[in-house]
């Protein structure tokens, strides 16, 4: 029979570890959003060895398994004078693998504007700067969102991979539990539906921004939700 | 180096003692690798002139007119804006001008084009009070408030909170050009501005063209719009594969042009628009 008991007993531990996968998934996905951009942008730059550069550095990440660069990181990391908490390894290994994932998505997402839409910005005087806050990048989150939520679902599942290097995630503290009280059923049940909790609720959240940035397809005006009203209130 | 001391100044109605034309057009020449696109133009426009540029497609029109406010970039001759170099350094070693200096060329230079390029994420108001803030460094409300009378003045007050999604081809193009209006620039370029335009959405945005070439805006238009050409235009410009063919008033051009390919185009164009 199960033995719900155990969710009770390990409890605690568990939500730490829930935690703490949350935690290195959330940074591992700002790290590498915020990374993939910068790359994005430094291609576009026309410099050749640059773009070299950064082309190997995506073929690579995306070429090889996340758990061997994880090593690379943590374990190979000291022969290079870089000595990394297991959690921060971890967080910046999510970091550096989710950056060439994005990195594509945003390159997609950039050759995507309209030109005309550059132009016209370009045409009214405004910076290059000003242009890529107010004209590309909304136009970049219309095309992407869904490939951004896409991986970052993926991300969430990629952290299980922290419990080899010992971060204190929710996969280190199952595994722990099992180790314990020889119930494995329960575990793999509980995992299943924490990973699922998780997912499901980036996949909503990612829905609800989708909607928000598109808003201007479905709406009439930013306040009203219909064409009846933008009438009413002109 | 010629002074220039109208550049604060909005466009104003032309005069004898205006020295320096809007835009000058010095043998200016363009090639794509092996293809002359533009080839030995020369053009002059005085203030508060309209010019249209017709012509078969792939002619040059519309790039001779990306040229003018460096869109497009140009390998030889010179362009000028109130006698100021476009997109090149002004002396001996001819360097391109940096982003900031075609930056500053450019909030004075008005451009409208074929698929009106509206920003579809902001409503109409926005699209108009955007440049206001970014370039002009005007604060939230004023742009806003600006933008407004800008809308006014081209019929869409009604519409000013209305995503470009949601307004007509014609309403689109009003509001690019109430876009441009705001920024009160010396000199606008339009690119086509019907093209892309139901038959019946034409007129809307002929009319406010004609207002403003009333209020003495400077204007070149590239157009296949004859009528609009014939009758708001003081000086026409027929391009033919990269040369202006002919130039002169409308009545020049299209009653007594005796080029073969003027004619040829004028008649393609009469047979078209006849049944």
């Amino acid at each position: 029979m199960l033995d719900f008991a155990l969710f009770v007993q390990y409890g605690p531990a568990l939500l730490r570890g829930f935690g703490v996968t949350i935690l290195c998934w959330g940074a591992g996905c700002l790290i590498g959003m915020a990374l993939g951009f910068v790359l994005m942008l430094l291609r576009q730059v026309p410099v050749k060895p640059l773009r070299w550069i950064i082309r190997a550095y995506i073929e690579v990440i995306r070429g090889t398994p996340f758990l061997i660069q994880l090593f690379l990181l943590y374990s190979g990391g000291p022969s290079f004078g870089l000595r990394l908490e297991a959690t921060t390894a971890g967080i910046l290994g999510l970091g550096l693998y989710g950056s060439a994932y994005f990195a594509e998505i945003f390159r997609a997402g950039y050759q995507a504007v309209p030109k005309g839409q550059v132009e016209a910005a370009l045409s009214l005087g405004m910076s290059y700067g000003a242009i890529l806050r107010r004209v590309i990048v909304p136009a970049m989150l219309v095309s992407t969102i869904p490939a951004i939520v896409n991986m970052m679902a993926i991300l969430t599942k990629e952290t299980v991979v922290l419990s080899i290097i010992t971060v204190p995630e929710l996969m280190y503290e199952m595994q722990t539990m099992a180790a314990e009280t020889f119930a494995t059923f329960e575990t793999i049940l509980g995992m299943a539906l924490f990973y699922w909790l998780l997912v499901e609720v980036v996949s909503r959240l990612g829905r609800r921004l989708e909607a928000r940035v598109t808003r201007f397809l479905t709406h009439a005006s930013p306040q009203g939700s219909s064409t009846e009203t933008a009438t009413a209130r002109a | 180096m010629t002074a220039v001391s109208q550049t604060a100044t909005p466009p104003r109605p032309a005069s004898a003692g205006d020295a320096v034309p809007m835009v000058s057009i010095r043998g200016v020449g363009k090639s794509f690798g092996t293809n002359e696109v533009l080839r030995d133009i020369d053009l002059t426009v005085d203030r508060s002139e309209v010019v249209c540029l017709i012509g078969p497609s792939g002619s040059g029109k519309s790039t001779l007119l990306r040229c003018i406010n460096f869109l497009e970039v140009y390998d030889r001759g010179e362009i000028r804006i109130e006698g100021k170099l476009v997109g090149y350094t002004d002396d001996a070693q001819r360097r391109r001008l940096s982003n900031r200096d075609l930056r500053d060329l450019r909030r004075n230079v008005g451009m409208v084009f074929q698929q009106f390029n509206l920003w579809p994420h902001m409503t109409a108001l926005e699209n108009v009070a955007e440049a206001l803030v970014q370039v002009r460094g005007m604060d939230k409300a004023a742009a806003s408030a600006h933008a407004g009378r800008m809308l006014d003045r081209v019929g869409l007050a009604a519409k000013a909170d209305s995503y470009p999604a949601r307004l007509s081809g014609g309403q689109q193009q009003r509001v690019a050009i109430a876009r441009v209006i705001a920024m009160e620039p010396h000199l606008m370029l339009f690119d086509e501005p019907t093209s892309a335009l139901d038959p019946e959405l034409v007129g809307e945005v002929l009319q406010v063209m004609r207002d403003l070439a009333a209020d003495g805006m400077t204007m070149v238009v590239v157009t296949h719009e004859m009528g609009f050409a014939a009758n708001v235009a003081d000086k026409v410009a027929f391009l033919d594969r990269g040369r202006i063919a002919a130039f002169g008033t409308p009545r020049e051009v299209f009653h007594e042009a005796t080029e073969p390919r003027v004619q040829q185009f004028l008649q393609t164009y009469h047979e078209r628009n006849s049944f």
